[in-house]
Order: C-alpha cells, then sequence, then structure tokens
C-alpha cells in the first residue's frame, strides 16, 4: 500500500538562519545563557525589596536603639536601650496586650467564618457560582477601605441600623447585656471593642478566605473518601484530614490577619474604645510626640511577635503538609 | 451460601446518563472476582457502590446477607485499595497503615504493631518512618493494600491497583496479589480495563458495557465463548465475523468470534480456505500480529515469531479449525 506523506519542501535547509538584528542576537544569546534573563529579570525587584524595603524598615530599626532628649525633644543618636526601657512601662506593655489579644481574636474568628466558605468554594462551587465566589470574597477589596469602615460606625451606631433590626426582632436586652459588659462592651456597638472586633474581622476575612480556599483546593477529593473508607466519621475525616492538611493555608490567612491587626491604626481609631493599640501608639509617638525612636521600638513589637508565631507554627508542623 | 456482595437490579444514573443500568450480580465468599470493561463502562461506579461513595438511584445492594443502602462508607466493613493509592500525604508510612484502627480507637502501640505485620505481609517491614512521597509507585501500592488490609475487611475492593505500575512490576504485583489473595481467604473485588489482567488474575470476570454488565463467568468462558460481538472484541479481540461468513462455515446464521491465534496463515492457492491479502505485518516479540483482508471483511491473526511470512500486500489463503469458530447468542 503506498503511503502518502506530505514531503518537507526540497530547498528548505535543516537549519534556519538567524532573524538578524538586535532581537535575533538578543534571543540566541538568551537561550544560550537563561541564567543572564533570569539575572536580568530579577534585578530591579531584588534592587527595589533589598534598598527601598528592607533597607528603610532597618533604618527605622536603627532609630528604636537612639534616645530622646526628653527637655529638647531632639533625638540623641547614639547607641542605647533606654528607648526599649521606656517601651516596657506599665502603659506600653498594656497597649501591647491589647493589641495582641485583638489580634488573635480576630485570627482565630476569621478561621472559623473562613473554614466554611472555603471549603463550600473548594470542594462544591463550579464555573459560574465559583465566580461568584471569587467575586464575593474580592469585590469589598476593591473598595476604599476608608468608606468601608464609616459605613461599619453607622451600622453599630446607637441609632443604626443594627440596633433597629434588633428592636425589631425584640432581640435589644441581647445587645444591652453584652455592652453592659466590662472590657468588650461599652456606650454603643461603635464605641467598643466588640465594634473594633467586628469591624477586624470584616476587613480581613478575605485575606483568610483564599489562602485556605488554595490549601483545600490541593487536598484531593480522594483522600477524604480514603478516610470515610477506612471507619472515620466526617467528624473524624476533618480532624485527621482536613483540618492538617488545610493548616499551612490558615497558618497563611492566620500571617495576614494577625500581622494586619498588630499594625493597623485606622480602625481602632474610628470604631471603638479610646484607648490606644500598637498601631495609634505608633501614630502618636512618631507625629504628635515626635518620638521616632519609641515610635521605633513600638514597631519592632509585631516583627518580634510575628517572628515568634511562625517559630511555633512551624514547631507545631504547620507546614508539614507543604 | 450467603453472597459476600449481591446487586439486585441496582441502578445509578447522574441525571440523564445511566452509569450503572439494572445490574444483577452475586460474588460468592472468597471469591476474586474481576469487573472488566473500557473507560466509562460502569464497573468503577459499581465498585464505588460497594464501598458506600454512591447510592445506588434503584434497586438492593447487599453485603455478607445486610442491607447496604443509606449505609455511609465508615460504618461498612469494606476496605478500597484506591487507584490513585490515596495515601495521606501528612501521615508517615505506619500512621497511615495504622489510620483505621486509630479512629476506631485501637490503642497506640497496639494498632502500630498491627500496622507491622500488616507492613511485612505487604513486603514492606520498615518502612514505616517514611512519608508517602518517599516511596516509588510500587511501594506506595503495597502501602494502601496493607492499609486496607489491616483492617480485615469482609471484602476488599481494588480499583485499577496495578494501572500506574510498569510493565514488570505489574505481573509481579499479580502474582502476589493473587497469593495473598489465596492466604487470606478475603473476598477481593478488582477493576480493570486490562483484559489480561482480569483473565490472568479473576475466579470470575463481568465484562461491563454501557452501564450493563454483558457477560459473566469464569476467565476461560469469558476469552473461549464469549456471548456478544462486545465481548468477543473487547476480551482478547477476538475476530467478529458475521452472520453471512459464518453460515458457509458452520451453517447457521448467527455472529461468530474466531480467535486470532486459531488462523493459520498460508501461501496462495495451497487448497481451500479463505483467500485473503496481507496488508500489514505487527512484531509484537514471542509472536507477529498479521492484519488481513479477505474481501473487505478485516481480520486480525497471530503467529508465533520466526513463522516464514509473505510480503505485505501479497494474496494469503487462511484456514482454521472449524471446532474453533465460535458462535455467538448475540442475535443477527
Amino acid at each position: 500500500m503506498s503511503v502518502d506523506v506530505t514531503m518537507p519542501r526540497a530547498t528548505a535547509p535543516a537549519i534556519l538562519p538567524g532573524s538578524g538584528g538586535m532581537r535575533g542576537a538578543l534571543s540566541d544569546l538568551f537561550w544560550r545563557r537563561p541564567q543572564l534573563l533570569l539575572l536580568l529579570m530579577l534585578l530591579p525587584p531584588v534592587l527595589w525589596l533589598g534598598i527601598v524595603y528592607i533597607g528603610s524598615l532597618f533604618a527605622l530599626l536603627a532609630q528604636s536603639f537612639f534616645s530622646i532628649d526628653e527637655y529638647s525633644g531632639l533625638i540623641n543618636r547614639q547607641f542605647t536601650l533606654k528607648t526599649y526601657g521606656d517601651l516596657l512601662q506599665a502603659a506600653n506593655l498594656d497597649i501591647i496586650l491589647r493589641t495582641v489579644t485583638m489580634a488573635a481574636l480576630v485570627t482565630l474568628a476569621s478561621a472559623i467564618v473562613a473554614f466554611p466558605i472555603a471549603y463550600y468554594a473548594a470542594r462544591y462551587a463550579r464555573g459560574r457560582w465559583k465566580a461568584l465566589f471569587y467575586l464575593g470574597v474580592m469585590l469589598p477589596l476593591w473598595s476604599s477601605y476608608l468608606v468601608k469602615i464609616y459605613a461599619w460606625k453607622l451600622i453599630l451606631a446607637k441609632e443604626g441600623i443594627l440596633t433597629w433590626l434588633l428592636a425589631k426582632l425584640h432581640l435589644l436586652w441581647v445587645l444591652d447585656a453584652w455592652l453592659s459588659l466590662p472590657v468588650v462592651g461599652g456606650n454603643s456597638l461603635s464605641v467598643s471593642f466588640t465594634g473594633t472586633f467586628i469591624v477586624f474581622v470584616y476587613v480581613w476575612l478575605p485575606f483568610m478566605i483564599l489562602p485556605v480556599q488554595a490549601a483545600l483546593e490541593r487536598v484531593p477529593g480522594n483522600l477524604v473518601e480514603a478516610s470515610s473508607d477506612l471507619g472515620a466519621s466526617p467528624g473524624q475525616t476533618f480532624r485527621n484530614v482536613l483540618f492538617p492538611l488545610a493548616l499551612p493555608g490558615i497558618v497563611a490567612g492566620s500571617i495576614f490577619t494577625f500581622s494586619l491587626t498588630l499594625g493597623d491604626y485606622i480602625i481602632p481609631q474610628i470604631i471603638g474604645t479610646s484607648r490606644l493599640f500598637i498601631g495609634q501608639a505608633v501614630y502618636s509617638q512618631q507625629g504628635t510626640a515626635g518620638n521616632i525612636p519609641l515610635a521605633a521600638a513600638f514597631t519592632v513589637v509585631p516583627i518580634v511577635i510575628m517572628g515568634f508565631y511562625l517559630w511555633g507554627a512551624r514547631r507545631m508542623g504547620a507546614f508539614d503538609a507543604l | 451460601m450467603t453472597s459476600a456482595v449481591s446487586f439486585q437490579k441496582v441502578s445509578r444514573h447522574f441525571g440523564s446518563v445511566r452509569a450503572v443500568d439494572a445490574v444483577d450480580l452475586d460474588i460468592a465468599p472468597g471469591e476474586f472476582f474481576a469487573m472488566l470493561g473500557p473507560s466509562g463502562s460502569g464497573k468503577t461506579t459499581c465498585l464505588r457502590l460497594i464501598a458506600g461513595f454512591e447510592q445506588p438511584t434503584a434497586g438492593s445492594i447487599s453485603i455478607f446477607g445486610e442491607r447496604a443502602e443509606g449505609v455511609p462508607p465508615y460504618r461498612r466493613n469494606v476496605n478500597t485499595v484506591f487507584q490513585d493509592y490515596a495515601l495521606f500525604p501528612h501521615l508517615n508510612v505506619l500512621d497511615n497503615v495504622a489510620y483505621g484502627l486509630m479512629v476506631k480507637g485501637v490503642g497506640k502501640a497496639e494498632r502500630h504493631k498491627a500496622a507491622e505485620e500488616a507492613l511485612s505481609l505487604v513486603r514492606l517491614p520498615g518502612y514505616g518512618a517514611r512519608r508517602p512521597g518517599q516511596l516509588s509507585g510500587g511501594q506506595r501500592q503495597r502501602v494502601a493494600l496493607a492499609r486496607a488490609l489491616v483492617n480485615q475487611p469482609k471484602v476488599l475492593l481494588l480499583d485499577e491497583p496495578l494501572g500506574a505500575l510498569d510493565l514488570k512490576l505489574r505481573e509481579n504485583m499479580q502474582e502476589e496479589l493473587k497469593s495473598l489473595q489465596k492466604a487470606l481467604g478475603i473476598t477481593f473485588v478488582f477493576v480493570t480495563h486490562d483484559q489480561g489482567e482480569a483473565l490472568s488474575m479473576a475466579d470470575r470476570v463481568a465484562v461491563f458495557n454501557d452501564g450493563r454488565i454483558m457477560q459473566i463467568g469464569t476467565p476461560e468462558d469469558i476469552y473461549q465463548r464469549p456471548r456478544t460481538r462486545f465481548v468477543a472484541d473487547f476480551v482478547g479481540s477476538s475476530n467478529v465475523l458475521p452472520p453471512d461468513f459464518v453460515q458457509r462455515y458452520s451453517g447457521q446464521h448467527r455472529w461468530g468470534s474466531l480467535r486470532p491465534e486459531s488462523i493459520r496463515v498460508g501461501r496462495a492457492a495451497s487448497g481451500e480456505g479463505v483467500a485473503a491479502r496481507l496488508v500489514s505485518t505487527n512484531y509484537l516479540g514471542a509472536t507477529t500480529r498479521l492484519a488481513l483482508d479477505a474481501d473487505g471483511l478485516k481480520l486480525h491473526a497471530v503467529v508465533p515469531a520466526g513463522t516464514v511470512l509473505p510480503a505485505e500486500g501479497e494474496a494469503v489463503m487462511l484456514t482454521f479449525n472449524r471446532e474453533h469458530l465460535h458462535l455467538m447468542d448475540e442475535p443477527a
């Protein structure tokens, strides 16, 4: 039987000529030396990160080892630990403790709220519903942060919609009982720590949902089936398979929610009590008080806390499933 | 005697797709049962129905006499070896194998001892501390087997367990699975699309197509006496002969099947036979496969390597023993 094969044109050369010019020469050079291309691509971002980003951070840290002259208000550029001594005063420790507690609670609540949403998106949502999920999670990120916070102030205010809604439902007594509690309570939700907490959870939630969803997406569905097949109830499957495999995502999300809460100074200023958080302390120390060294020392606190946090997460095996 | 697994008119429909359609099936205790069929034929869905991952749309399933509809997988004393093994990546091999005992509340020392024994059974002693990611495909397959067997299931389900292994390893594992099943006496239900695997390992084979069982029988039955054109073609790619052709040789107007190895190829004009043309030859090592054209009817023959063959395109004469021509039940 004759086989019909399209023959290459007899005139075509085996090796094509270079396309010529600068571009052709560059293409050939980069093909032969791929490291060169990589170097050229990485150089600008590395310079940016190394000098502008890390460099300014170190400049800031260096400031924390200077001190302020209490009479003249001038900065004494000599190495001292005096500023760190000031940082450990009871009032400042209060600020640190308050901020860390808030960050921890916000992180925990975000994880609890985010998990079912992320689970649904990773396991069940397909096509149109998945698009809707991404839109729903991302949409709040597209609008101004300040607008959202002021909107929440109106929602949580004594004359706001939440109070109105609870009154209609004859549940106002629940709100009043909550607001009469010490620490978490206050005159209205918008001037209480509870209000600060609610808005923090709202604003940072997408940063928890997305990494958890990505982690759950990577868990093959047949692991859940295998667990069930081996006799594990749905609760046991969650504890022994789903949760450990989602943990890297939860930790990644918690790094966002925890560190963003540690550093934020706008939410507690607009919604909450007059007691300061770390971000506000930094803001007032470097602004009104002009005490740059103490402000710098305050910014070291979240960095150190995050360092310990990551170290602890690693030791607990949070990254084992990566 | 109670069947290990019994299907009565079981259907599983996904929307308009009839993945499994009115299947009747009885698997005897201690049997090595294979479900054979092309992809999408419903064999894996049947396995998932036994495991409990799927629930039947209609019909009833019982496992050792007990009704299984609505019973979740974790309450069935049935274990599965998954196609891609589904080992837990965050647990080491020992904890993977001990998982079933762990969720049943067996103490740590006891379950680790049992897991170690199961690993010895699949010839992986001392591998407990490794992570699944550090094992080869064949080793993972054995771990998956140990993880299922440690629970001493009433029925062990295997979903194409050898599909991802290379040929040599697959042949070894076939023998091992077979001897393991004999030694343990557990009912094995094995899903495969590889007819050679099904024929060499199983006590009985069910051939699936389009959500239905085409034929159930011993490997010999299935291979020698296919009942439909599909079975003849799928199992061992037999030559399916049209009724008019069959009538000339058997006197009956029925579909027939003729195994490729039953056809002898001789020179043209060497006595009586079927005149044909040799289209192409395909060297397979131990045998050579010939594509033939007998006046428009495409046939295949398999001859031992070393047979002197005419050149491609030449006329040949085909002969076969009449008793090798099998008449099928399928209506003409």
